[in-house]
Protein backbone atom coordinates (compact mmCIF):
# COMPACT_ATOMS: atom_id res chain seq x y z
CA UNK A 1 0.00 0.00 0.00
CA UNK A 2 2.86 1.88 0.76
CA UNK A 3 3.75 2.83 -3.22
CA UNK A 4 0.29 3.21 -3.60
CA UNK A 5 0.39 6.48 -1.44
CA UNK A 6 3.56 7.83 -3.30
CA UNK A 7 1.38 7.59 -6.45
CA UNK A 8 -1.06 9.06 -4.91
CA UNK A 9 0.97 12.18 -3.95
CA UNK A 10 2.28 12.29 -7.35
CA UNK A 11 -0.94 12.37 -9.28
CA UNK A 12 -2.07 14.88 -7.09
CA UNK A 13 0.78 16.97 -8.21
CA UNK A 14 0.96 15.75 -11.84
CA UNK A 15 -2.73 16.66 -12.28
CA UNK A 16 -4.17 18.07 -16.04
CA UNK A 17 -2.84 21.31 -15.13
CA UNK A 18 0.22 20.79 -14.65
CA UNK A 19 0.86 17.96 -17.41
CA UNK A 20 2.56 20.76 -19.65
CA UNK A 21 5.42 20.57 -17.77
CA UNK A 22 6.13 17.29 -18.46
CA UNK A 23 9.03 17.02 -21.17
CA UNK A 24 10.31 13.13 -21.25
CA UNK A 25 7.10 11.64 -22.25
CA UNK A 26 8.24 8.52 -24.03
CA UNK A 27 5.99 8.27 -27.36
CA UNK A 28 7.05 4.69 -27.43
CA UNK A 29 6.43 3.75 -24.23
CA UNK A 30 2.96 5.18 -24.70
CA UNK A 31 2.50 2.89 -27.93
CA UNK A 32 3.41 -0.30 -26.52
CA UNK A 33 0.66 0.18 -24.04
CA UNK A 34 -3.20 -1.09 -24.19
CA UNK A 35 -5.76 1.18 -23.53
CA UNK A 36 -7.29 1.97 -20.17
CA UNK A 37 -10.70 -0.08 -19.32
CA UNK A 38 -12.24 3.73 -18.56
CA UNK A 39 -14.83 5.31 -20.69
CA UNK A 40 -12.22 6.42 -23.84
CA UNK A 41 -11.67 10.07 -23.58
CA UNK A 42 -13.33 12.25 -26.01
CA UNK A 43 -9.94 13.36 -27.86
CA UNK A 44 -6.31 11.79 -28.26
CA UNK A 45 -5.41 14.80 -26.39
CA UNK A 46 -6.68 13.76 -23.33
CA UNK A 47 -6.22 9.85 -23.77
CA UNK A 48 -2.47 11.21 -23.96
CA UNK A 49 -2.48 12.99 -20.93
CA UNK A 50 -4.08 10.03 -18.93
CA UNK A 51 -1.61 7.91 -20.16
CA UNK A 52 1.29 10.45 -19.84
CA UNK A 53 0.09 10.64 -16.53
CA UNK A 54 0.58 7.11 -15.49
CA UNK A 55 3.49 6.71 -17.25
CA UNK A 56 5.30 9.04 -14.98
CA UNK A 57 3.45 8.17 -12.19
CA UNK A 58 5.27 4.76 -12.49
CA UNK A 59 8.23 5.74 -12.73
CA UNK A 60 8.24 7.75 -9.61
CA UNK A 61 7.05 4.60 -7.60
CA UNK A 62 9.76 2.29 -8.69
CA UNK A 63 12.41 5.06 -8.05
CA UNK A 64 10.74 5.62 -4.65
CA UNK A 65 10.95 1.93 -3.75
CA UNK A 66 14.48 1.80 -3.54
CA UNK A 67 14.28 3.77 -0.73
CA UNK A 68 11.59 2.11 1.19
CA UNK A 69 10.92 -1.47 1.55
CA UNK A 70 7.85 -3.25 3.59
CA UNK A 71 9.78 -5.48 6.18
CA UNK A 72 6.72 -8.21 5.96
CA UNK A 73 8.14 -8.83 2.27
CA UNK A 74 10.97 -9.08 1.02
CA UNK A 75 9.70 -8.89 -2.67
CA UNK A 76 9.52 -5.75 -4.30
CA UNK A 77 6.02 -4.80 -4.44
CA UNK A 78 6.36 -5.52 -8.55
CA UNK A 79 6.95 -9.22 -7.97
CA UNK A 80 4.18 -9.36 -5.44
CA UNK A 81 1.83 -7.41 -8.25
CA UNK A 82 0.70 -5.28 -5.49
CA UNK A 83 0.94 -2.43 -7.89
CA UNK A 84 0.36 -3.53 -11.09
CA UNK A 85 0.24 -0.80 -14.37
CA UNK A 86 -3.44 -0.29 -14.11
CA UNK A 87 -3.35 0.68 -10.31
CA UNK A 88 -4.87 4.01 -11.03
CA UNK A 89 -7.01 4.86 -13.65
CA UNK A 90 -7.31 8.78 -14.68
CA UNK A 91 -9.89 10.21 -17.15
CA UNK A 92 -9.18 13.94 -16.49
CA UNK A 93 -12.10 15.00 -18.95
CA UNK A 94 -14.74 13.46 -16.49
CA UNK A 95 -12.79 14.34 -13.48
CA UNK A 96 -12.50 10.57 -12.67
CA UNK A 97 -9.92 8.20 -11.00
CA UNK A 98 -10.01 4.56 -10.25
CA UNK A 99 -8.14 2.61 -8.18
CA UNK A 100 -7.42 -0.66 -7.99
CA UNK A 101 -5.18 -2.48 -5.21
CA UNK A 102 -4.13 -6.27 -4.57
CA UNK A 103 -4.09 -7.40 -1.37
CA UNK A 104 -1.28 -9.98 -0.31
CA UNK A 105 -3.21 -12.64 1.11
CA UNK A 106 -6.60 -13.47 -0.52
CA UNK A 107 -8.42 -13.21 3.30
CA UNK A 108 -6.48 -10.39 4.40
CA UNK A 109 -8.94 -8.71 6.73
CA UNK A 110 -7.10 -5.49 6.50
CA UNK A 111 -8.66 -4.58 2.94
CA UNK A 112 -11.35 -2.83 4.03
CA UNK A 113 -8.61 -0.50 6.08
CA UNK A 114 -6.39 -0.04 3.26
CA UNK A 115 -9.11 0.75 0.97
CA UNK A 116 -10.32 3.45 3.54
CA UNK A 117 -6.59 4.84 3.89
CA UNK A 118 -6.74 4.97 0.00
CA UNK A 119 -9.78 6.95 0.31
CA UNK A 120 -8.84 9.18 2.78
CA UNK A 121 -5.12 9.83 0.67
CA UNK A 122 -7.69 10.49 -2.54
CA UNK A 123 -9.88 13.08 -0.78
CA UNK A 124 -6.85 14.98 0.62
CA UNK A 125 -4.84 14.75 -2.44
CA UNK A 126 -7.46 15.63 -5.25
CA UNK A 127 -9.78 18.43 -5.94
CA UNK A 128 -12.85 18.36 -4.40
CA UNK A 129 -15.13 17.62 -7.74
CA UNK A 130 -13.03 14.28 -8.48
CA UNK A 131 -15.36 11.15 -8.29
CA UNK A 132 -13.31 8.35 -6.92
CA UNK A 133 -14.05 4.37 -7.22
CA UNK A 134 -12.06 1.83 -5.08
CA UNK A 135 -11.69 -1.70 -5.42
CA UNK A 136 -9.73 -4.13 -5.31
CA UNK A 137 -8.04 -5.57 -7.97
CA UNK A 138 -10.72 -8.89 -9.52
CA UNK A 139 -9.49 -12.22 -8.08
CA UNK A 140 -7.55 -11.19 -5.41
CA UNK A 141 -9.84 -11.25 -2.64
CA UNK A 142 -12.08 -13.70 -0.93
CA UNK A 143 -15.01 -11.35 -0.50
CA UNK A 144 -14.07 -9.10 -3.20
CA UNK A 145 -17.69 -7.41 -3.67
CA UNK A 146 -18.55 -7.31 0.01
CA UNK A 147 -15.04 -5.08 0.44
CA UNK A 148 -15.70 -2.91 -2.94
CA UNK A 149 -19.55 -2.45 -2.28
CA UNK A 150 -18.36 -1.29 1.41
CA UNK A 151 -15.52 1.01 -0.10
CA UNK A 152 -17.35 2.69 -2.32
CA UNK A 153 -21.12 3.23 -0.39
CA UNK A 154 -20.16 7.06 0.19
CA UNK A 155 -22.66 7.09 3.43
CA UNK A 156 -20.72 4.41 4.92
CA UNK A 157 -17.85 5.78 4.39
CA UNK A 158 -18.60 9.80 6.07
CA UNK A 159 -20.14 7.53 8.92
CA UNK A 160 -16.31 5.53 9.29
CA UNK A 161 -14.50 8.39 9.16
CA UNK A 162 -16.70 9.86 11.79
CA UNK A 163 -14.95 7.48 14.42
CA UNK A 164 -11.80 8.99 16.13
CA UNK A 165 -10.50 5.52 16.94
CA UNK A 166 -10.47 5.14 13.24
CA UNK A 167 -9.53 8.84 11.97
CA UNK A 168 -5.69 8.30 14.22
CA UNK A 169 -4.72 4.97 12.48
CA UNK A 170 -5.55 6.36 9.13
CA UNK A 171 -3.89 9.53 10.19
CA UNK A 172 -0.45 7.53 11.42
CA UNK A 173 -0.87 5.44 8.35
CA UNK A 174 -0.82 8.22 6.01
CA UNK A 175 2.17 10.08 7.90
CA UNK A 176 4.87 11.07 5.08
CA UNK A 177 7.58 9.92 7.18
CA UNK A 178 5.70 6.16 7.53
CA UNK A 179 6.10 6.24 3.89
CA UNK A 180 8.63 7.78 2.57
CA UNK B 1 -51.29 14.59 -16.46
CA UNK B 2 -51.35 16.63 -19.65
CA UNK B 3 -48.40 18.50 -18.69
CA UNK B 4 -46.45 21.60 -20.72
CA UNK B 5 -46.15 20.76 -24.29
CA UNK B 6 -42.86 22.50 -24.86
CA UNK B 7 -39.44 21.95 -24.45
CA UNK B 8 -39.15 22.03 -20.61
CA UNK B 9 -35.65 23.45 -18.39
CA UNK B 10 -34.85 23.48 -14.87
CA UNK B 11 -33.74 27.29 -13.90
CA UNK B 12 -31.71 28.46 -10.65
CA UNK B 13 -33.71 30.75 -8.86
CA UNK B 14 -31.58 31.03 -5.75
CA UNK B 15 -28.58 28.92 -4.39
CA UNK B 16 -28.73 28.62 -0.75
CA UNK B 17 -25.54 28.79 1.07
CA UNK B 18 -24.32 28.48 4.78
CA UNK B 19 -23.63 24.91 6.13
CA UNK B 20 -20.39 23.89 6.12
CA UNK B 21 -20.06 20.74 5.43
CA UNK B 22 -22.09 18.45 2.69
CA UNK B 23 -25.77 18.80 2.49
CA UNK B 24 -27.46 15.28 3.22
CA UNK B 25 -31.07 15.95 3.47
CA UNK B 26 -33.83 18.13 2.98
CA UNK B 27 -37.39 18.93 3.88
CA UNK B 28 -40.58 21.44 2.42
CA UNK B 29 -42.48 21.74 5.67
CA UNK B 30 -46.12 21.11 4.01
CA UNK B 31 -48.19 23.14 6.36
CA UNK B 32 -46.58 26.57 4.95
CA UNK B 33 -48.26 27.94 2.36
CA UNK B 34 -48.41 31.06 0.22
CA UNK B 35 -45.12 33.45 -0.51
CA UNK B 36 -43.45 32.42 2.78
CA UNK B 37 -42.11 28.84 1.98
CA UNK B 38 -40.36 27.19 4.57
CA UNK B 39 -37.58 24.56 3.78
CA UNK B 40 -35.05 22.23 6.47
CA UNK B 41 -31.52 20.86 5.52
CA UNK B 42 -29.52 18.54 7.41
CA UNK B 43 -25.42 18.54 6.91
CA UNK B 44 -22.35 17.08 7.84
CA UNK B 45 -21.72 20.15 9.91
CA UNK B 46 -23.97 18.37 12.88
CA UNK B 47 -26.65 21.39 12.38
CA UNK B 48 -29.94 21.99 10.81
CA UNK B 49 -31.00 24.52 8.95
CA UNK B 50 -34.22 26.48 8.52
CA UNK B 51 -34.98 28.77 4.92
CA UNK B 52 -37.58 30.74 4.41
CA UNK B 53 -38.55 33.34 1.50
CA UNK B 54 -39.10 36.81 2.61
CA UNK B 55 -41.29 39.86 2.05
CA UNK B 56 -38.25 40.32 -0.97
CA UNK B 57 -38.47 37.28 -2.77
CA UNK B 58 -35.31 35.97 -2.06
CA UNK B 59 -34.86 32.98 1.04
CA UNK B 60 -32.53 33.58 3.81
CA UNK B 61 -31.85 31.45 6.29
CA UNK B 62 -33.96 32.32 9.31
CA UNK B 63 -32.82 29.39 11.69
CA UNK B 64 -29.73 27.36 12.70
CA UNK B 65 -30.84 24.18 15.31
CA UNK B 66 -27.41 23.40 16.91
CA UNK B 67 -25.75 22.57 19.91
CA UNK B 68 -27.90 19.13 19.94
CA UNK B 69 -26.96 16.09 17.52
CA UNK B 70 -22.89 15.57 18.01
CA UNK B 71 -22.53 13.88 14.54
CA UNK B 72 -23.37 14.24 11.34
CA UNK B 73 -27.67 14.78 10.95
CA UNK B 74 -28.67 12.37 7.88
CA UNK B 75 -32.16 13.58 7.80
CA UNK B 76 -35.56 15.53 8.51
CA UNK B 77 -38.87 14.92 8.04
CA UNK B 78 -41.71 17.72 9.10
CA UNK B 79 -44.61 16.31 10.93
CA UNK B 80 -48.07 17.03 8.54
CA UNK B 81 -49.05 19.61 10.79
CA UNK B 82 -46.15 21.29 10.05
CA UNK B 83 -45.42 21.70 14.18
CA UNK B 84 -42.67 19.15 13.91
CA UNK B 85 -39.44 18.44 12.69
CA UNK B 86 -37.51 15.16 13.56
CA UNK B 87 -33.80 15.02 12.79
CA UNK B 88 -32.18 11.71 12.24
CA UNK B 89 -28.37 11.57 13.32
CA UNK B 90 -25.00 9.42 13.17
CA UNK B 91 -24.83 9.78 16.42
CA UNK B 92 -27.64 7.25 16.93
CA UNK B 93 -30.14 9.57 18.00
CA UNK B 94 -33.23 11.44 16.29
CA UNK B 95 -34.28 14.57 17.98
CA UNK B 96 -37.98 16.04 17.73
CA UNK B 97 -38.34 19.80 17.66
CA UNK B 98 -41.31 22.31 18.25
CA UNK B 99 -41.62 25.60 15.92
CA UNK B 100 -43.30 28.12 17.74
CA UNK B 101 -43.29 31.70 16.67
CA UNK B 102 -39.93 31.82 14.86
CA UNK B 103 -38.21 29.57 17.35
CA UNK B 104 -37.18 25.87 16.88
CA UNK B 105 -36.52 24.27 20.46
CA UNK B 106 -35.69 20.40 21.16
CA UNK B 107 -38.64 18.69 22.63
CA UNK B 108 -37.85 15.10 22.80
CA UNK B 109 -34.83 13.14 22.05
CA UNK B 110 -35.04 9.41 20.95
CA UNK B 111 -32.87 6.84 21.68
CA UNK B 112 -32.17 2.76 21.17
CA UNK B 113 -30.83 2.30 17.74
CA UNK B 114 -27.21 0.88 18.23
CA UNK B 115 -25.56 3.29 15.80
CA UNK B 116 -25.64 5.82 13.03
CA UNK B 117 -29.84 6.82 12.43
CA UNK B 118 -30.03 7.62 8.19
CA UNK B 119 -33.70 7.90 8.14
CA UNK B 120 -37.18 9.55 9.63
CA UNK B 121 -40.61 9.71 8.60
CA UNK B 122 -44.16 10.35 10.12
CA UNK B 123 -47.08 8.88 9.29
CA UNK B 124 -50.28 10.71 7.46
CA UNK B 125 -52.19 11.31 10.59
CA UNK B 126 -48.83 12.37 12.46
CA UNK B 127 -49.44 9.38 14.88
CA UNK B 128 -46.61 7.27 14.14
CA UNK B 129 -42.63 8.35 13.21
CA UNK B 130 -40.24 5.56 11.60
CA UNK B 131 -36.55 5.48 12.40
CA UNK B 132 -34.30 3.26 10.43
CA UNK B 133 -30.49 2.78 10.71
CA UNK B 134 -27.16 0.76 9.97
CA UNK B 135 -28.17 -1.49 12.94
CA UNK B 136 -30.65 -3.46 9.93
CA UNK B 137 -33.67 -2.35 12.35
CA UNK B 138 -36.60 0.09 11.83
CA UNK B 139 -37.87 1.61 14.50
CA UNK B 140 -42.05 2.59 15.37
CA UNK B 141 -42.67 5.37 17.52
CA UNK B 142 -45.91 6.48 18.82
CA UNK B 143 -46.64 10.49 19.73
CA UNK B 144 -47.89 10.80 22.95
CA UNK B 145 -49.78 14.31 24.47
CA UNK B 146 -46.74 16.29 25.61
CA UNK B 147 -44.29 15.60 23.32
CA UNK B 148 -43.60 12.62 24.50
CA UNK B 149 -42.96 9.54 22.01
CA UNK B 150 -43.26 5.40 22.92
CA UNK B 151 -41.44 2.89 20.99
CA UNK B 152 -44.02 0.49 20.31
CA UNK B 153 -42.18 -2.05 17.48
CA UNK B 154 -38.61 -2.85 16.43
CA UNK B 155 -39.12 -4.20 13.09
CA UNK B 156 -36.19 -6.81 12.23
CA UNK B 157 -35.35 -8.33 8.77
CA UNK B 158 -32.67 -6.39 6.88
CA UNK B 159 -29.49 -8.07 6.71
CA UNK B 160 -28.30 -4.80 6.31
CA UNK B 161 -28.12 -1.29 6.65
CA UNK B 162 -31.15 0.40 6.30
CA UNK B 163 -31.09 3.73 3.98
CA UNK B 164 -34.72 4.53 4.20
CA UNK B 165 -38.08 4.80 5.53
CA UNK B 166 -41.08 6.26 3.86
CA UNK B 167 -44.63 5.96 5.01
CA UNK B 168 -47.65 5.26 2.17
CA UNK B 169 -49.56 9.09 1.55
CA UNK B 170 -52.59 7.92 3.81
CA UNK B 171 -52.35 4.30 4.68
CA UNK B 172 -50.07 2.91 7.58
CA UNK B 173 -48.20 0.43 5.72
CA UNK B 174 -44.54 1.32 6.05
CA UNK B 175 -41.46 0.85 3.29
CA UNK B 176 -37.75 0.44 4.13
CA UNK B 177 -34.82 0.60 1.46
CA UNK B 178 -31.51 -1.35 2.35
CA UNK B 179 -27.71 -2.15 1.57
CA UNK B 180 -28.85 -5.68 1.19
CA UNK B 181 -30.66 -4.79 -2.37
CA UNK B 182 -34.15 -4.55 -0.65
CA UNK B 183 -37.40 -3.16 -0.40
CA UNK B 184 -39.64 -4.18 2.90
CA UNK B 185 -43.26 -3.45 3.39
CA UNK B 186 -44.49 -3.54 6.73
CA UNK B 187 -47.71 -3.64 7.74
CA UNK B 188 -49.64 -3.78 11.25
CA UNK B 189 -51.59 -6.69 12.46
CA UNK B 190 -53.83 -4.77 15.07
CA UNK B 191 -52.41 -4.24 18.20
CA UNK B 192 -48.82 -3.51 17.33
CA UNK B 193 -48.17 -6.26 15.99
CA UNK B 194 -45.58 -5.25 12.69
CA UNK B 195 -44.23 -7.67 10.62
CA UNK B 196 -43.16 -7.47 7.23
CA UNK B 197 -45.52 -8.38 4.20
CA UNK B 198 -43.64 -8.00 1.48
CA UNK B 199 -39.69 -8.04 0.74
CA UNK B 200 -39.34 -7.04 -3.14
CA UNK B 201 -36.08 -8.00 -3.54
CA UNK B 202 -33.78 -9.11 -6.92
CA UNK B 203 -36.52 -12.32 -7.65
CA UNK B 204 -38.94 -9.45 -7.28
CA UNK B 205 -37.34 -7.87 -10.68
CA UNK B 206 -35.56 -5.56 -7.82
CA UNK B 207 -32.71 -3.46 -7.56
CA UNK B 208 -28.87 -5.59 -7.90
CA UNK B 209 -27.09 -3.34 -5.42
CA UNK B 210 -27.93 -0.95 -2.26
CA UNK B 211 -31.33 0.77 -2.67
CA UNK B 212 -31.00 4.32 -1.37
CA UNK B 213 -34.90 5.95 -1.85
CA UNK B 214 -38.38 6.01 -2.41
CA UNK B 215 -41.28 7.78 -2.69
CA UNK B 216 -45.02 7.30 -3.59
CA UNK B 217 -46.88 9.06 -6.17
CA UNK B 218 -49.49 11.67 -4.49
CA UNK B 219 -52.34 9.06 -4.84
CA UNK B 220 -50.26 6.18 -3.34
CA UNK B 221 -50.80 3.41 -6.23
CA UNK B 222 -46.94 4.10 -7.79
CA UNK B 223 -43.62 3.90 -6.00
CA UNK B 224 -40.52 4.73 -7.48
CA UNK B 225 -37.16 3.46 -5.84
CA UNK B 226 -33.62 4.53 -7.12
CA UNK B 227 -30.22 2.07 -6.31
CA UNK B 228 -26.34 2.37 -6.47
CA UNK B 229 -27.21 -0.20 -9.98
CA UNK B 230 -28.23 3.25 -11.79
CA UNK B 231 -31.36 2.20 -12.31
CA UNK B 232 -35.17 3.49 -11.12
CA UNK B 233 -37.99 1.09 -10.42
CA UNK B 234 -41.67 1.80 -10.45
CA UNK B 235 -43.89 -0.39 -8.66
CA UNK B 236 -47.29 -0.89 -8.36
CA UNK B 237 -48.87 -0.05 -5.26
CA UNK B 238 -52.21 0.35 -5.83
CA UNK B 239 -53.15 -2.91 -3.70
CA UNK B 240 -53.50 -2.78 0.28
CA UNK B 241 -50.68 -5.10 1.34
CA UNK B 242 -53.16 -4.97 4.92
CA UNK B 243 -55.62 -6.92 2.44
CA UNK B 244 -53.42 -9.44 1.19
CA UNK B 245 -55.06 -12.89 1.90
CA UNK B 246 -52.01 -13.69 3.46
CA UNK B 247 -50.40 -17.12 0.89
CA UNK B 248 -47.42 -15.50 1.19
CA UNK B 249 -47.26 -14.18 -1.84
CA UNK B 250 -47.60 -10.02 -1.77
CA UNK B 251 -49.57 -7.86 -3.13
CA UNK B 252 -47.06 -5.14 -4.75
CA UNK B 253 -45.17 -5.83 -7.90
CA UNK B 254 -42.56 -4.73 -10.52
CA UNK B 255 -44.26 -2.38 -13.15
CA UNK B 256 -41.27 -1.18 -14.80
CA UNK B 257 -37.23 -0.61 -14.89
CA UNK B 258 -35.40 2.94 -16.23
CA UNK B 259 -31.89 2.26 -16.96
CA UNK B 260 -29.34 3.49 -18.83
CA UNK B 261 -29.74 7.09 -17.77
CA UNK B 262 -27.98 7.34 -15.14
CA UNK B 263 -24.31 6.41 -15.14
CA UNK B 264 -23.47 7.22 -11.22
CA UNK B 265 -25.14 6.18 -7.98
CA UNK B 266 -28.97 7.39 -7.59
CA UNK B 267 -29.35 8.92 -4.39
CA UNK B 268 -31.92 10.59 -4.03
CA UNK B 269 -35.82 10.19 -6.00
CA UNK B 270 -39.22 12.13 -5.31
CA UNK B 271 -42.54 11.98 -6.80
CA UNK B 272 -44.18 15.39 -7.34
CA UNK B 273 -48.19 15.70 -7.34
CA UNK B 274 -48.17 16.94 -11.08
CA UNK B 275 -46.70 13.20 -11.71
CA UNK B 276 -42.68 14.12 -12.39
CA UNK B 277 -40.12 12.20 -11.27
CA UNK B 278 -36.90 13.67 -10.03
CA UNK B 279 -33.46 12.07 -9.55
CA UNK B 280 -30.44 13.82 -7.80
CA UNK B 281 -27.18 11.49 -8.18
CA UNK B 282 -23.80 11.03 -7.73
CA UNK B 283 -22.88 12.55 -11.09
CA UNK B 284 -24.05 16.01 -9.92
CA UNK B 285 -26.61 16.29 -12.32
CA UNK B 286 -30.79 16.51 -12.35
CA UNK B 287 -33.07 14.99 -14.36
CA UNK B 288 -36.90 14.53 -14.49
CA UNK B 289 -38.96 11.53 -15.71
CA UNK B 290 -42.70 11.29 -16.41
CA UNK B 291 -44.86 8.25 -17.88
CA UNK B 292 -45.02 8.42 -21.31
CA UNK B 293 -48.18 9.27 -23.58
CA UNK B 294 -47.68 6.22 -25.49
CA UNK B 295 -47.92 4.16 -21.73
CA UNK B 296 -49.93 1.29 -21.61
CA UNK B 297 -52.04 0.54 -18.97
CA UNK B 298 -50.43 -2.88 -17.74
CA UNK B 299 -47.01 -1.73 -19.23
CA UNK B 300 -46.54 1.48 -18.52
CA UNK B 301 -42.84 3.31 -20.01
CA UNK B 302 -41.39 6.49 -18.52
CA UNK B 303 -39.35 8.77 -20.64
CA UNK B 304 -36.59 11.22 -19.39
CA UNK B 305 -37.47 15.35 -20.01
CA UNK B 306 -35.03 17.02 -18.78
CA UNK B 307 -31.26 16.48 -17.74
CA UNK B 308 -29.75 19.09 -15.87
CA UNK B 309 -25.82 18.06 -16.15
CA UNK B 310 -23.60 20.11 -13.19
CA UNK B 311 -26.97 21.38 -11.29
CA UNK B 312 -23.57 20.96 -8.17
CA UNK B 313 -20.37 20.95 -8.57
CA UNK B 314 -20.47 17.69 -6.31
CA UNK B 315 -22.82 14.81 -6.33
CA UNK B 316 -26.95 15.25 -5.68
CA UNK B 317 -27.69 13.84 -2.11
CA UNK B 318 -31.30 15.16 -1.98
CA UNK B 319 -34.03 16.39 -4.29
CA UNK B 320 -37.60 17.28 -3.49
CA UNK B 321 -40.39 19.18 -5.08
CA UNK B 322 -41.91 21.78 -2.95
CA UNK B 323 -45.61 20.69 -1.75
CA UNK B 324 -47.65 23.43 -2.64
CA UNK B 325 -46.06 24.49 -5.54
CA UNK B 326 -45.34 21.68 -8.20
CA UNK B 327 -42.77 23.90 -10.19
CA UNK B 328 -40.51 24.39 -7.71
CA UNK B 329 -37.24 22.18 -7.00
CA UNK B 330 -35.01 22.46 -3.99
CA UNK B 331 -31.77 20.31 -3.92
CA UNK B 332 -28.74 19.51 -1.70
CA UNK B 333 -25.62 18.80 -2.43
CA UNK B 334 -22.28 17.29 -1.29
CA UNK B 335 -21.15 21.02 -2.57
CA UNK B 336 -22.59 22.39 0.80
CA UNK B 337 -25.20 24.31 -1.05
CA UNK B 338 -28.97 23.87 -1.39
CA UNK B 339 -29.99 25.38 -4.66
CA UNK B 340 -33.84 26.09 -5.26
CA UNK B 341 -34.81 25.54 -9.22
CA UNK B 342 -38.24 26.29 -11.22
CA UNK B 343 -39.75 24.15 -13.87
CA UNK B 344 -40.93 25.78 -16.62
CA UNK B 345 -41.06 25.92 -20.52
CA UNK B 346 -38.18 27.18 -22.70
CA UNK B 347 -39.45 31.02 -23.78
CA UNK B 348 -39.02 30.60 -27.77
Amino acid sequence: MHCLLVLIDLLAVLLPQNLNKLNNFSYSAWKRRQPTSLPPSPNKRSALKSRCLLTTVQKAYKRSWKFHQDPEHPYTLEELKVVTEDSIEVNDKISNVRVTFTPTVEHCSLATTIGLCLRVKLMRSLPSHYKVDIRVAPGTHATEAAVNKQLNDKERIAAALENPNLMYMINRCLEPTYYY
Amino acid sequence: MELLDGELELRVIQKLEGHTDRVWGLAWNPAATGVTGMLASCSGDKTVRIWQKGPSGSWDCSAVLEDTHARTVRSCAWSPSGKLLATASFDGTTAVWEHVGGEFECVATLEGHENEVKGVSWNASGSLLATCARDKTVWIWEAQPGNEFECVSVLQGHTQDVKMVQWHPFLDVLVSVSYDNSVKVWTEDGDDDWHCVQTLGEASSGHTSTVWALSFNSVGDRMVTCSDDLTLKIWDTSQNPSETSGDGCGSWSHLCTLSGYHDRTIFSVHWSREGLIVSGAADDAIRLFTESKDSLVDQPSYKMLVKKEKAHDMDVNSVQWNLKEPRLLASASDDGTIKIWELSEVSK
